[in-house]
């Protein structure tokens, strides 16, 4: 609560608008004890007195009233019958939509139909039926305005409630014992308050505005007593004579509704956890750049070359250093594999090559990126763009999320051939259907047709290799492309990325977490952890003799097929988090040949043989051979 | 696709009924005597109970309901006592200048509100982005009834640009340019809320888009940044924008009724206002379900158009 | 040894197309009339790939998903989760995304007392004695009980998953993937968690996994699951060192293996069927390269062919067929 509070003051916008609620909520308060005029006592011989007349700042009404007596007496039955319109609604609504949304079935049925019902009016409607029926009159309107909008909250929390309900740990309190009741009450309501609290702090400024309006179409207050709406539907008909009595109560509905706007959008910020971590922004088309250091020189070796790659991730007051000074270089018909868990840094290094880290929060903060000699780090947008997909090009791994849903898979490999070579749409089809019977898509002329929820995963990642292969790249990476697969799938779609690279001299770089894959796979490999590379070198020899203990603990942590039921090798401890790198070496803490100086200075890569580095002090010995 | 719009009138039945059978109900709670409020001051016991007998109010309510919904489908919407003319006639006369009201203002704020929403994302923080944010926060927070009497104060009395109300000149022309002439102010100040909340639900569906993964492949593949906005983007977020410019052709003809007050506009909203203050019940009755039953039309247009963007959706 | 767990005829078919009233417009099997039987302290591992109905048998072992038909029998006795507060104290459910299963709004020790309170009426302060006796247990501090799940890693939040499991002191436990959405080091010590648990209170598992070493690490038994229904049974080292049935052999050269070449293992249709037209005959026999006329007409049964294996297959391969083909 506390902390909600803090975010909420954080808020400049929210604060203000939470001062300015705070000053008229008390002003409406207070308001029978104030020294004014009876809102209510009539004195025409006064009629339309202008604002800061004597005995009357903001002037008299069409009947000689006091406007800033009514104005506060209004402001309060204003307030007052907004937010009680917006508590009713939302109380009855919150309820019907939990009950609907946790029962589901058949339910969920019948009174989602009978909400959907009341959505088929447009409200006004509706409120106008019901006050025609119950008459006119403030209480009346207050019905109103709360029944019409009982079916938006209904909708609303029915839909949060069924994504809980569906969620496992409701299936785990239900074996834990529990009944639904105590299921909805202590597992679902907690999760679901912070959204009736934002659905109802983004709503009441809107109840507020409804009610006026009723009132100010003569179906709300009754004469004598004036709500804010009701004040400006009498100051109509005088609102080109005497403007000030509209001006008055009009500007005070708005002075209220914004606060009420602002501090509710506040709330919304505050309470919805993904805003609060700042997730909600949008990645800008290529990852800020921030290079403090000099530039590392290219060394001439490799088609493409990482030199201390830096990226970080900067959130809120943290710097997580997701790659902390990666090297690396691959040359054409060559797959390199990068290696680690999750965590370790693989794919924001792979990411950072092409400028496609989410940026914010991602920033590159050092190294460079050669690419044929030219440094893609702080490369202007347009030559980022010219070469993505044209010779750098990428392979995703969940491939129905990286497919554009809308679009069927014949126009995205289009696209991705036209944005670089202007081919009339006819050549660039059928080049799209070469594509796909590259990767051994059966049907390609047919399949070209469909959306890739109509695929399956094996099919879809097949398209999203064909997509990368569209313009004949030199270098793709591949982000862990067969994670999201079948082992059956995943077979497959291995042997189709070797022989492409085995056909096309493709330089590829390939991120998993699988040892078997980049056994079968890859001619080279490096192993990060913590956002560094521990070991690098040809992947026959790391395989047979490990050297960093983190290389050699990882793969005997690895159950493999055929060894039998046994106990597993583990790595004790958890890997240390990148926003609080320990001293020395980031494995120190889980290593079982830890040394006193390991937990010192800086360790850097160094080379064992000429194409074998290490990072490690206290390396295995080199005799020691896996036995496999 | 015939098929699916077929089904989609088809499943509009039950719903259209469910009107019918709401708008009854809520009538039927209506304290006293509907013949003693039309009689007024001519009331006598006898003229009532007469009055009552041809109006089929001395029958049970399921059979009223019933004789109420035969004689709608034959287009027999009874009588306005206090107009003293067939219901359907002056709702179908009003209806037409409402749809002329809102749909223009429909056409602005969905237009306006969903480029201001992708111009918002894309420049999130930025100078554009505060500047929309600021001005959707004023236009959400403004009462239209409120704005629309400042339009009229500003730009009819002061500067003299529009006509002050209504929908025709008194004298001269009928043609298109006294029209617009006349529309410009009510259809922009009822426009004004629509656009504020679809720009802000635009925003975040495009910021929600953004982040997704087919975006970044989007980029991965050199497709320009424009395009990706304007394009990948935009196509992936009007799937939630859809459904939203659906609810807000409600709010929009919601709207209308307050303009049409503020602006004299001889719409179905001011008659309905009347009618309720003249308890003319029939017309209140047929009013709204007249103008219900066309929503529900434009709500299966929306769910059409919707499954024309989504091929995810089975058709 | 009786056993702990006793399936028969079990199925599971799933509406689609629902209306609101009457019946819907088409059934999708998900789960196959299967029969299997858990003995007591065993550990039963279930392999087989997405879609393939493992994780629809595991929710309804626990009663999350009433079966379409068939009996499930839990010590003996028909399950019956008419009490919650009893039926969970009998089986327990220990769920795949870690993360997913603590509701993010309470604390460790809210999460792991729910079944204390619940199923064994337990008060104060013996609740707070066992729980800390089941957080050493999976050697977890006593200082995170205060704290909410997302302060915690994928692999302390399966511990806790495990614990609250272990709270409710049943006998048998249906790990449903618990190692898949962790990291190999973490995943390592999670199953090494499970075996010592094991040991330590005798318990039975129903262990599902996709993935064959693990699975075959951590079983006695292991079935097979193709498209709902079980193609092959047997104890570990047999079914893995010498599949029989040529969806097994599929699965177990299409795992990654360090030192193998790589190759596509089947050349011919990849698809699973459709579950909406499911096939006449067997479910593999589009992927099989040893299909003959009979499994197009034919599904076969699960019969006993020795040694403890039990197969559903026409033309089963070799005992003696090596497995890297």
């Amino acid at each position: 609560m506390t902390a909600f509070l803090k975010l909420l003051a954080r808020n400049r916008l929210a604060l203000a608008g939470l001062i300015v609620m705070g000053l008229v909520a008390g002003l409406a308060l207070v308001t029978p004890i104030l020294p004014l005029a009876d809102p209510d006592v009539t004195d025409t011989a006064n009629r339309f007195k202008p604002p800061f007349s004597e005995g009357a700042l903001l002037g008299t009404d069409h009947l000689g009233r006091d406007l800033l007596s009514r104005l506060l007496h209004g402001t309060r039955l204003s307030l007052a019958v907004g937010i009680a319109a917006a508590v009713v609604a939302a109380t009855l609504g919150a309820a019907i939509g939990i009950i609907a949304g946790f029962y589901g079935g058949r339910t969920d049925n019948v009174i989602m139909r009978g909400v959907d019902m009341l959505m088929a009016f447009p409200y006004i409607l509706l409120a106008l039926a019901i006050v025609a029926a119950l008459g006119p009159g403030l209480m009346n309107a207050l019905i109103a305005v709360a029944a019409v909008n009982i079916p938006f909250f209904a909708r609303n929390i029915r839909g949060i409630t069924v994504g809980i309900a569906h969620k496992e740990f409701v299936d785990a309190a239900r074996l834990s014992g529990m009944t639904d009741a105590r299921i909805i009450l202590t597992e679902v309501l907690p999760n679901v308050v912070p959204v009736i609290v934002i659905a109802m702090s983004t709503t009441i400024g809107w109840m507020i505005l409804e009610t006026a309006g009723l009132s100010f179409l003569g179906l709300g207050s009754q004469p004598p007593q004036a709500d804010l709406g009701s004040m400006l539907g009498e100051a109509r008909s005088a609102l080109i004579s005497n403007p000030h009595t509209s001006i008055v109560p009009g500007a005070m509905i708005l002075i209220i509704v914004m606060a009420i706007n602002l501090l509710g959008d506040g709330v919304r910020d505050a309470l919805d956890p993904r805003l609060r971590s700042g997730a909600l922004s949008r990645p800008l088309p290529a990852t800020e750049v921030r290079r403090k250091g000099p530039v590392p020189a290219h060394d001439g070796e490799g088609l493409l070359a990482l030199r201390d790659l830096e990226t970080r991730f900067h959130v809120k007051d943290r710097v997580y250093k997701a790659v902390g000074g990666v090297s690396l270089s691959v040359r054409p018909g060559e797959c390199l594999g990068i290696i680690g868990e999750s965590g370790s840094g693989k794919s924001v290094t792979a990411l950072s090559v092409m400028g496609l880290v989410a940026s914010p929060p991602g920033v590159i903060t050092g190294g460079a990126v050669y690419y044929d000699g030219q440094d893609l780090i702080g490369a202007p947008y347009s030559t980022l763009r010219r070469l993505r997909g044209e010779k750098v090009a990428y392979i995703f791994q969940d491939p129905l999320a990286t497919l554009h849903p809308l679009y069927t898979v014949g126009d995205q490999l289009i696209e991705a051939i036209q944005v670089h070579h202007p081919v009339a749409k006819s050549e660039a089809r059928a080049r799209a259907i070469d594509l796909l019977k590259s990767v051994r898509i059966p049907n390609a002329e047919s399949r070209i047709a469909s959306y890739p929820h109509e695929m399956s995963g094996g099919m879809r990642q097949r398209v999203g290799i064909a997509m990368a292969l569209a313009n004949d790249p030199d270098v793709i990476i591949a982000d862990e492309p067969t994670t999201a697969l079948d082992v059956t799938v995943q077979a497959q779609i291995l042997a189709v990325l070797d022989d492409l690279r085995r056909d096309r001299g493709l330089a590829i770089v390939f991120i998993t977490h699988d040892f078997g894959v980049v056994a079968q796979l890859c001619d080279r490999v490096a192993v990060m952890y913590a956002g560094r590379i521990v070991e690098q070198g040809r992947t026959d020899e790391i395989l047979r003799a490990p050297a960093h203990p983190y290389t050699s603990k990882l793969m005997e942590c690895v159950p493999e097929l055929g060894e039998g039921r046994r106990r597993l090798e583990a790595i004790p401890g958890l890997p240390p988090l990148v926003d609080r790198l320990p001293d020395g070496c980031a494995f120190a803490e889980r290593c079982h040949r830890v040394q006193p100086d390991c937990r010192q200075g800086e360790l850097t890569l160094e080379a064992t043989n000429d194409s074998r580095k290490v990072r490690c002090r206290h390396p295995e010995p080199i005799t020691r051979e896996r036995a496999s | 696709m015939a098929g699916y719009i077929l089904k989609r009138l088809l499943s509009a039945i039950p719903v259209l009924l469910g009107i019918t059978v709401i708008v009854f109900l809520i009538m039927a709670l209506i304290p006293g005597d509907p013949a003693t409020a039309i009689l007024g001051s001519y009331a006598t016991p006898e003229n009532v109970e007469k009055l009552n007998r041809d109006l089929g109010l001395d029958k049970p309510l399921v059979q009223q309901y019933f004789i109420w919904l035969g004689n709608m489908l034959t287009g027999d919407f009874g009588t306005s006592f206090a107009l003293n003319r067939p219901v359907l006639d002056e709702v179908l006369e009003r209806f037409n200048a409402t749809l002329v009201l809102a749909g223009t203002a429909f056409v602005i704020c969905s237009v306006l509100g969903v480029a201001a929403g992708v111009v918002s994302a894309a420049q999130q923080y930025g100078l554009a982005d505060k500047a929309i944010t600021f001005v959707v926060l004023l236009g959400i927070s403004i009462p239209s009834f409120f704005l629309g009497m400042m339009m009229i104060l500003l730009f009819s009395v002061n500067l003299r640009w529009f006509p002050v109300s209504g929908m025709w000149p008194i004298y001269g022309a009928r043609d298109i340019w006294a029209l617009l002439d006349h529309l410009v102010l009510p259809a922009l100040a009822l426009a004004v809320v629509a656009t504020g909340v679809i720009a802000r639900l635009a925003r975040s569906a495009m910021l929600e888009v953004l982040r997704q993964d087919f975006i970044r492949t989007a980029r991965a593949k050199g497709v320009p940044e424009r395009r990706v906005i304007w394009g990948h983007a935009l196509r992936a977020a009007m799937v939630s924008i859809i459904p939203v410019l659906g609810i807000q052709a409600g709010f929009v003809l919601s709207g209308a009724v307050y303009i049409e007050m503020v602006f004299q506009w001889p719409g179905v909203g001011r008659m309905l206002v009347d009618a309720i203050l003249k308890r003319d019940i029939l017309l209140v009755q047929g009013g709204v379900v007249f103008v219900a039953a066309c929503y529900v039309l434009f709500n299966i247009a929306v769910d059409v158009a919707q499954s024309l963007l989504d091929p995810r959706i089975k058709t | 040894m009786t056993d702990a767990l006793r399936i028969s005829a079990l199925t599971k078919s799933f509406d689609v197309g629902k209306r609101l009233f009457g019946p819907s417009k088409a059934q999708v099997r998900a789960v196959q009339p299967l029969t299997l039987t858990v003995a007591e302290n065993e550990t039963l591992g279930i392999v087989g790939e997405s879609g393939c109905g493992k994780s629809t048998l595991a929710r309804m072992l626990v009663g999350l998903l009433p079966p379409t038909s068939g009996t499930i029998e839990i010590a003996g006795a028909a399950l019956d989760n008419a009490d919650p507060a009893v039926f969970g104290r009998k089986i327990q459910y220990v769920f795949q995304d870690p993360i997913s299963s603590l509701n993010p709004r309470k604390t460790i020790r809210d999460i792991l007392q729910a079944p204390l309170k619940h199923l064994h009426r337990m008060d104060g302060p013996a609740r707070a004695a066992r729980i800390r006796e089941i957080l050493a247990a999976v050697n977890l501090r006593e200082e995170f009980l205060e704290r909410y799940p997302h302060e915690f890693s994928g692999g302390q939040a399966q511990r806790i998953g495990i614990a609250r499991a272990l709270a409710a002191d049943a006998r048998i436990l249906i790990l449903d993937e618990p190692v898949s959405a962790l990291d190999v080091s973490v995943q390592a010590q999670v199953l090494n968690l499970l075996a010592d648990l094991k040991a330590e209170f005798g318990l039975t598992y129903l262990f599902i996994s996709h993935d064959l070493a693990v699975v075959e690490a951590v079983s006695d038994r292991v079935a097979v699951l193709y498209f709902g229904s079980v193609v092959e049974i047997g104890s570990a080292r047999q079914v893995f060192a010498a599949p029989r049935h040529p969806y097994t052999r599929l699965l177990a050269q299409s795992a990654p293996v360090v030192g193998r070449a790589l190759k596509a293992p089947e050349g011919r249709e990849t698809e699973l069927p459709d579950p909406l037209n499911p096939p006449e005959g067997c479910a593999f026999r589009a992927r099989c390269p040893r299909a003959q006329a009979i499994c197009a007409r034919q599904s076969p049964e699960l019969t006993a062919v020795g040694g403890g294996v039990e197969l559903a297959c026409f033309n089963p391969l070799d005992v003696a067929a090596p497995d890297t083909a």
